[in-house]
């Protein structure tokens, strides 16, 4: 018996290959982005996971100078009892080299996994050995490298002496980790190298935190392309349980016992899913493949967080890649093993109009689509990123749910006003295909929504970010020299040769109880005329150069509700925040003191980095000459042009990911409009031959076929153009601010909802092709069929 | 179980063990390259005192028993290890001269153990022999010449401050210098500075105690590990009160009876060795230590001298919990004879 039910069952699919096809693709695709994201999610966090057991994090605390540390400060340190181990970092040939001391640095720190096959004697000595991540390229020039797991992507461990010698810095270390306890005789540090300050470090808790709200942002693309796949799946589940109930019903008649029906549905539909899942887990891994360099990139530009260039598949991710697609499944088919349960073993055989929804059942759509809207307004207000998003879904949600109701309105009004019958059967065919075709215009719906806020945000933010950039990028060179010696050198050679020299010194530092920064800046115009200020007091700048006041950054402001007359403890001193400026990019708090308010607060930093005025024409050789006067690193002089230049790359790459994973979702959106149509192309049928057996030719129906999909998509694009506007606001009034601390005004680009009203349309009128050549193509003895026989 | 976890030879395969910890490995158990031992040494004075860089191994090893102003016996340990990567000497970083420190205060109710580790070649660890200076960061063995050195080491929650002091001459061990480990041969380069009478101060989170006492020093290079079998080590180095020193120990071997040497040193440091099977060694009780039985009182039997004695740890807790870890501490003697002296014992798991 079951043997035999399932051979019913599965006929079906035999019999419409094409529907089995929509549902595999579209949850294999929805599969595929989800785990696709979750990919990347989990590969980042790994990194992060690895960095912060290696001394690349800096989790230890440190001793570091402004300079470089002698090696003999070392080895004082050493033998007066400090269990420190030296560091020397650095960079030659691309590669981020890390000396490291593996006798002095505990066993811990050394990175994980690189056990005793890795590190062996010829670590030490010369040439030496790098150690770097599996696939990393490494120049000839390089002492010979071994592959290791648990390094840091891009960075190459090594002895510290072979560091020393690669670096061509003999006797010079960077940092000294505090390893261990001091022996108990030990005198102070200060007392042995007074120039050494201990710094904490960033814990991989900051990382976590810093990043934390790019991957929820990624996790919510991957949620919100999964839905847009879901709906698929919905059209193509509910549509082969519609067309199998006189299936279901002659199985009952014949004694199968409907617990029986469900389990063997529920077995088929748990293949299916797990086939697709199979597929999509693949698909989803090529994805984040070729996703995953952007991202790497865009996490190392805002936050300087390492991730792996390269994927490695863990069990738990292609584990969750099936439970997805299995849940996506059970979401999708519920309603319909729902009816088939409830079914009465003698209803009607006839597929229940699928395209006859009862006008009840799109009111009470309309009534989750309020619930949903009300959702999002307890989530507005609560607040917090998570309620952000929730917000963030709850519009979306309750958009598309509410799309098929004022569809039909919409299309009744027309329908109402047109004039001739042709008209007139145009509209109403078009209401009469809407409930088919609800499913594909609620998914093009979100991929147009996501779309245009995304779009929206990225823009807004682009254009108040290159102001930005002008108005803090004022100074035309920016200078760090090596030692204060060298700083003075420098001094005296530019003298005559800039308008103004602007020291800026900087130190690390706790404010309002989070790692943060604070800057010293010069009285002079380039500030007070510039500065991107989004909140003041009166006599900003006048107070702030008198020492009275400081300036903090807008996350500063925004994390800890400090406003302009507010007061700050700034290295245990009490001060008075005047203004509050942007400070795009940044994730850490900032405070900015007038230079001479910084000397008496931190009288020991030295002044190694300035901004320098000068006619712009001048730049090309004084950065030259700078150069090859002083041997200066190539990062310790920047022109203006070429940071903003850097800035606006990270800045784009940043949302390359999402940009990507929005195209994606819009193709997913018209797949769902192709495989929508193309299944009720057959179903259309007895309705299409009576119109064609009046004149109408074929090729004119398909004609209006092909325009009937294009209007239906126009006017969902219209409908998404608010909601895309709201998803944008949301974006960079509450997601941004929770996120990143900083908020955006928002602009509207007419130009590209353009674009993308004619690449919707496109992409309906793509979609609606193949079913229209179909029609054009029907044989007139098939449409003859349709009077000859019941179907 | 290790096979070839020793004692003091602790160094013979320590370093590399202890490397192997730090992420070091792949040094084999060949001394291919280095330097072997011959029989019948010349030592040559203060020379040999530094390090013979073209031998894999090498060590200082200090033991001390020392008594507090109310009585009390404490014990030190003082020992710096050198483990050569490759047979040659280097400056800089590059050296393949590794040392390692270890250094311990045992009292009869606490045992305080830590650990150094770095390379020669750079000023943090190293011996130099004129003046004499063997030291790794902040501890030290130092002084005009290695009779008359101040000895200091600490740890986060202990410190000693000793200077150590003998007109005695150095004592070879084994015949002349040369000290076999196994019947296969295996052996070493070994002499002994038994005599040094010691003072100095005590640092304890309590507070300083002033002490005096006997410490003994040994010095051996080698390049050959122990025999595949053999197990462990049970060391023995006894001042007794008649002015004679025993240093004697047990190397116990996974297929076969240990091999036992011992070298019976006169007041005026004349040794006479004794060969395999001369003395014997029979635990009689164990205690529990770091999750494992350790032998902590012992029979010992060297019937050509009329001895047979009973020696038992200060503190049977004296568990060196380092990276390489193993028992060692002062005990007490008694039976045909009494004193004091040390113990180390390896290759207990």
């Amino acid at each position: 018996m079951i043997g035999a039910t399932l051979r019913a069952l599965l006929s079906h699919w035999w019999r419409r290959p094409f529907q089995l096809v929509t549902l595999m693709v579209g949850l294999a695709t929805a599969t595929a982005l989800w785990s696709g994201v979750q990919a990347i999610n989990a590969e980042a966090r790994a990194s992060y996971d690895r960095a912060a057991t290696t001394l690349a994090a800096g989790a230890r605390p440190r001793l570091v100078a402004d300079g470089p540390i002698p090696q003999r400060t070392y080895i004082a340190l050493r033998r007066a009892g400090h269990d420190v181990s030296p560091v020397l970092e650095g960079s030659a040939a691309g590669l981020r080299i890390i000396g490291i001391d593996p006798f002095t640095l505990p066993p811990d720190d050394l990175p994980q996994d690189t056990g005793a096959g890795s590190i062996g004697p010829d670590f030490i000595g010369e040439p030496g050995q790098l150690l770097v991540a599996p696939g990393t390229e490494v120049p000839d020039s390089l002492p010979p490298a071994t592959e290791a797991e648990g390094i840091p992507p891009g960075a190459a461990y090594a002895d510290i002496g072979t560091a020393q010698r690669v670096l061509n810095r003999p006797g010079e270390l960077s940092a000294l980790i505090i390893a261990g306890p001091s022996s108990m005789t030990a005198p102070p540090i200060a007392d042995i190298a007074p120039t050494l300050r201990r710094t904490g470090g960033t814990t991989t808790t900051d990382v976590s935190r810093l990043t934390g709200s790019f991957h929820l942002n990624l996790t919510a693309f991957g949620f919100l392309s999964f839905a847009v796949g879901l709906f698929i799946v919905r059209g193509a589940i509910g549509l082969a349980f519609e067309q199998r109930r006189g299936v279901f019903r002659t199985l009952r008649a014949l004694g199968l016992p409907r617990g029986t029906l469900l389990a063997l549905l529920s077995a088929e539909l748990l293949i299916l899913s797990l086939v697709a899942g199979a597929i999509g887990i693949a698909l989803g891994y090529l994805v984040a493949t070729l996703l995953i360099p952007d991202v790497a990139a865009t996490l190392r530009g805002l936050y300087g967080a390492e991730v792996a260039g390269e994927l490695t598949l863990r069990p738990a991710w292609w584990l969750s890649g099936f439970a997805i697609a299995t849940l996506g499944t059970a979401i999708a088919a519920a309603a319909s093993l729902w009816q088939t349960a409830r079914m009465p073993l003698l209803a009607p055989a006839n597929p229940r109009a699928w395209s006859r929804a009862s006008a009840q059942a799109l009111w009470l759509q309309a009534g989750a689509a309020a619930l949903c809207l009300a959702v999002a307004a307890v989530a507005w207000g609560i607040g917090g990123l998570a309620a952000g998003f929730v917000l963030l879904g709850g519009l979306l949600l309750s958009a598309a749910l509410a799309l098929p109701l004022i569809l039909r309105i919409v299309l009744r009004a027309a329908s109402r006003t047109a004039q001739g019958p042709r008209a007139q059967w145009f509209w109403a065919d078009a209401e009469q295909q809407l409930p088919g075709l609800s499913l594909a215009l609620m998914a093009l719906l979100l991929a147009l929504a996501a779309n245009i806020g995304v779009g929206t945000m990225v823009s807004s933010f682009r254009l108040t970010f290159t102001g930005w950039l002008d108005q803090r990028l004022a100074a035309e060179l920016n200078l760090r020299a090596e030692t204060e010696v060298q700083a003075d050198e420098i001094l005296a050679f530019l003298g005559p040769r800039v308008d103004a020299i602007l020291p800026i010194r900087s130190t690390e530092l706790p404010l309002a109880g989070a790692p943060a920064q604070l800057v010293g800046v010069a009285d002079h115009p380039t500030y007070s005329e510039t500065w991107p200020l989004i909140a003041r007091q009166p006599d900003t700048w006048e107070r702030v150069n008198a020492g009275d006041a400081a300036l903090i950054n807008a996350q500063l402001a925004r994390r800890n509700d400090l406003w302009p007359g507010a007061m700050l403890e700034i290295a245990g001193r009490d001060m008075l925040i005047a203004g509050v400026y942007s400070d795009y990019g940044n994730p850490r708090g900032e405070a900015m003191v007038g230079l001479e308010r910084f000397d008496t607060l931190f009288p020991d930093i030295p002044a190694l980095s300035f901004s320098l005025r000068l006619d712009p024409a001048g730049i090309e050789d004084l950065t030259r000459d700078l150069r090859d006067r002083f041997d200066l690193p190539e990062s310790n002089i920047m022109d203006q042009a070429s940071v903003k230049r850097a800035s606006l790359a990270i800045f784009e790459r940043t949302f390359t990911v999402t940009g990507a994973l929005n195209v994606l979702t819009l193709g997913v959106a018209g797949l769902a409009i192709l495989t929508s149509l193309l299944t009720i192309a057959t179903m259309r049928l007895p309705q299409l031959a009576p119109v064609w057996a009046l004149g109408f030719t074929r090729r004119r129906l398909a004609m209006l076929d092909l325009g009937r999909a294009v209007m239906l998509a126009a006017l969902t694009f219209v409908l998404s153009l608010p909601v895309g506007i709201a998803l944008a606001w949301v974006l960079l009034s509450v997601i941004n601010v929770e996120a990143f601390g900083w908020k955006l005004p928002l602009r509207l680009f007419p130009l590209d909802w353009l674009r993308l009203l004619v690449l919707s349309l496109l992409a309906a009128a793509l979609a609606a092709l193949v079913p229209a050549l179909r029609l054009a193509r029907t044989p007139p003895s098939e449409l003859l069929k349709v009077f000859a026989h019941e179907r | 179980m290790n096979a070839r976890i020793t004692r003091r030879a602790l160094m013979l395969t320590a370093l590399p063990g202890l490397a192997h910890a730090q992420g070091f490995a792949g040094l084999g158990t060949a001394s291919r390259g280095f330097a072997e031992p011959a029989p019948d040494p010349t030592f040559r004075f203060p020379a040999d005192h530094g390090p013979h860089p073209n031998f894999r191994i090498e060590w200082w090893y200090v033991t001390a028993n020392l008594t507090g102003p109310d009585g009390t016996d404490y014990g030190i340990q003082w020992t710096l290890f050198r483990s050569a990567l490759a047979p040659r000497d280097g400056s800089g970083w590059s050296t393949p001269q590794a040392w390692l420190g270890h250094a311990a205060l045992t009292t009869p109710d606490t045992h305080r153990a830590t650990e150094r580790l770095g390379r020669g070649g750079i000023g943090q660890a190293g011996v130099t022999v004129d003046p004499f200076e063997a030291w790794i960061d902040d501890w030290q063995m130092a002084g005009p010449s290695l009779t008359d050195v101040r000895l200091t080491a600490a740890g986060e929650d202990f410190a000693y401050d000793l200077s150590l002091r003998t007109d005695m001459p150095f004592v070879p061990q084994g015949v002349g210098g040369y000290s076999v480990k196994s019947a296969e041969g295996q052996a070493s380069y070994y002499y002994s500075q038994p005599f040094y009478a010691v003072e100095g101060t005590l640092i304890l989170p309590t507070g300083e105690i002033p002490v005096t006492g006997r410490a003994w020093l040994d010095r051996e290079w080698s390049s050959s590990p122990l025999a595949e079998t053999q197990t462990g080590w049970d060391w023995f180095s006894l001042h007794l009160s008649t002015g004679e020193k025993l240093m004697g120990f047990r190397l116990r071997d996974r297929d076969g009876p240990p091999f036992t040497s011992a070298t019976w040193i006169l007041p005026d440091g004349t040794p006479s060795p004794y060969e395999d099977g001369a003395l014997t060694a029979e635990p009689l009780e164990t205690s529990r230590v770091a999750d494992r039985d350790v032998p902590t009182r012992w029979r010992l039997r060297l019937p050509a001298r009329g001895l047979d004695v009973e020696v038992a740890a200060v503190n049977p807790n004296a568990w060196m919990d380092l990276l390489y870890a193993y028992w060692e501490g002062p005990v007490r003697v008694s039976g045909s004879h009494d004193g004091m002296g040390y113990l180390e014992m390896t290759g207990y798991e």
